[in-house]
């Protein structure tokens, strides 16, 4: 008796009924925000806590404002030099640690202590990170002047905080340093997914670890790569706390990223929010075409040979059926 | 022949590994062993030599300092705490729920419902927040910390990992012996689902709790009154002028906001290394 009952009943309404509260959460935080932001790209909203607002006699006056923009192309370019300098030398020491600590000859002791305080910058708040980081490169005494005078590396101590190369440097380097132990673990998990029979075989053929790293590892490790490339990148055209805390931006525009660029016209002096939010929808563009490189990458591979195995199937159906009433 | 050079090479191998690692552990504590031992010198000191390793006994004095003007480490400690412990929360209970409705059941926009997911999945707060600021300020909701926490109830990426890990760990005959004995939907996801989903959970809560807890760029366009800062918040007011050349003071502030991520961390660093190994968490 249950069982017939069972069958009856459609469970689908509650595949419905459970996501309510996600697409009820998203529509109102999320979906309606974005494409608030794009419109208020197109008016004159600005002013501290002002709501008020009228669609532009030149719609697209905010965007072509911040394509002028001075501070906005620094910013721009600022965003863009400091990730590469933190991306390259951080997925080269991760890349090199990899190799080290999946190495099959030489086993070193530890790893599980080195993981953990390679980590460990990722979990410290960034803000408290950025302040440190002011402290330590202060003039004339901070930590950094300190050794560097102390040691005889310098005669006098140097104003880091003034230097505009030096700040950029720095931030990246503080980036590059909160950042380079995760993207460590999750390529040390993608080398332990490879099947071990392949390096096995490696063996037995005479590769040495360097070919063997080149030639197999890499080549394995396209999808986590590609993947810990999108997602750096993604959170590098976002950088926000820590170049925002270590020098708000100076000195002279030399760390201005982009948000920070977004957050000073919206939330301080003229509060220029229609600026901002153009500005936003260009960033919202340029991570846009990025994610939907990740979602290429990350898209589930086997479902979708399945899903077209069985199209193909039922097209084949479809035809013979066809086909045979033709022939009928 | 052949062997023994082959071991010299190790030897080599071991030692240059060694020295780099050891240098990278050096460069992932020193800057904090500086923090907690400046933490306890006076200013003076300090500007005599910036880098000691001997503790001194001005703790107590630049305490007193820290917590003379508008720094409050408790009051930033226990805000955050609850703003991360709501975020964490609905983050974990709806994002199972969600993921629960994709894997458990089949309905006609499960697909398009879940590509959404995986388009949102990068877009960052910080793109919308002009038109997030304004939507808030209109209802009336700045300076309330549910505006921070209810967002959270839509986690995209927390979702996408759930879904993940549920896909191999939840057998649909436990859910149909499940109907069979009466129970209803609603009690199977609390009770059946919840409990076998419990080490994913709890990974993701770690993850969860500790990016709200580290999170700057949108608390500080929601809170502006003084007594909602958050932990991070705090922090940046040790930048302002009060402390700018009390460097002793500045040095507590910041350790004692970075003490109980500490603590957390050494407690559960083998969770959360596994947890970054599975992938999908990068901030």
């Amino acid at each position: 008796m249950p069982k017939k009952q069972l069958k009856g009943i459609s469970y689908s309404k509650y595949g419905y009924l459970f996501s309510i509260p996600f697409i009820v959460t998203f529509l109102i935080f999320s979906l309606y925000p974005t494409i608030y932001t794009a419109l208020l790209g197109f008016t004159d909203c600005k002013g501290l806590g002002n709501t008020s607002w009228q669609i532009l006699d030149h719609p697209f006056e905010n965007f072509k404002n911040v394509f002028n923009n001075n501070s906005f192309k620094v910013s721009l370019k600022n965003t863009v030099a400091i990730w590469l300098m933190n991306f390259i030398p951080q997925i080269c020491i991760a890349l090199l640690l990899t190799a080290w600590f999946t190495s099959r000859s030489n086993e070193i002791k530890g790893k599980g202590f080195f993981k953990v305080v390679f980590y460990m910058p990722n979990i410290i708040t960034a803000a408290t990170i950025a302040i440190l980081f002011n402290a330590f490169f202060s003039y004339p005494i901070g930590p950094v002047n300190d050794i560097l005078v102390s040691l005889g590396l310098r005669d006098s101590a140097y104003k880091f905080l003034v230097d505009k190369s030096a700040s950029r440097i720095i931030v990246a380097f503080i980036q590059f340093w909160t950042w380079y132990g995760n993207t460590m673990i999750v390529l040390i998990s993608g080398v332990l997914g490879i099947s071990p029979d392949i390096y096995e075989a490696a063996e037995i053929d005479g590769a040495n670890g360097v070919q063997t790293f080149f030639k197999i590892t890499i080549p394995n490790l396209k999808t986590v790569l590609l993947y810990t490339l999108v997602t750096s990148l993604v959170g590098g055209l976002n950088m926000y706390d820590i170049p925002k805390l270590y020098l708000n931006g100076g000195p002279d525009n030399a760390t201005l990223t982009t948000s920070v660029f977004i957050y000073n016209q919206a939330f301080s002096g003229s509060y220029m929010y229609n600026k901002a939010a153009a500005a936003s929808m260009v960033m919202f563009v340029i991570i846009s075409i990025c994610s939907a490189v990740l979602f290429y990458i990350m898209r589930d591979k086997d479902e979708q040979k399945l899903k077209k195995e069985i199209k193909q199937a039922k097209k084949m159906q479809k035809l013979a059926s066809e086909g045979g009433q033709k022939w009928l | 022949m052949a062997v023994r050079k082959k071991n010299a090479a190790n030897t080599i191998f071991l030692i240059v590994a060694y020295t780099f690692c050891i240098l990278l552990a050096l460069l992932s504590l020193l800057p904090f062993v500086i923090m907690f031992v400046n933490a306890t010198r006076s200013t003076t000191e300090i500007q005599a030599h910036a880098v000691s390793l001997i503790p001194s006994k001005y703790l107590k004095a630049n305490f007193e300092y820290l917590t003379s003007a508008t720094f409050n480490p408790l009051k930033g400690f226990i805000n955050s705490l609850i703003v991360s412990v709501g975020v964490t929360a609905c983050t974990i209970y709806f994002s199972t729920m969600t993921a629960f409705a994709i894997v458990a059941y089949d309905w006609k926009l499960k697909q398009p419902f879940f590509t959404l997911i995986m388009c949102v999945l990068m877009i960052p707060a910080q793109v919308t927040s002009i038109g997030f600021y304004q939507f808030i300020y209109k209802i009336g909701m700045t300076n309330n910390y549910l505006s921070l926490i209810l967002p959270a109830i839509a986690s995209p990426t927390t979702v996408f990992f759930m879904r993940q890990y549920m896909i191999p760990s939840l057998p649909m005959e436990i859910l149909q012996s499940a109907r069979i004995d009466g129970a209803g939907e609603f009690r199977i996801f609390n009770q059946i689902v919840l409990p076998m989903m419990k080490p994913a959970m709890a990974t993701q809560a770690i993850f969860a709790f500790v990016s709200s807890w580290n999170n700057l760029f949108l608390p500080s366009i929601i809170i502006t009154k003084n007594e909602k800062y958050t932990m991070p918040m705090m922090v940046s007011l040790l930048n302002g002028d009060i402390y700018k050349t009390e460097f002793g003071v500045v040095y507590l502030g910041l350790f004692l906001t970075v003490l109980p991520l500490l603590v957390v961390y050494f407690l559960l660093s083998k969770y959360i290394i596994a947890g970054v190994a599975l992938g999908g968490v990068k901030g």
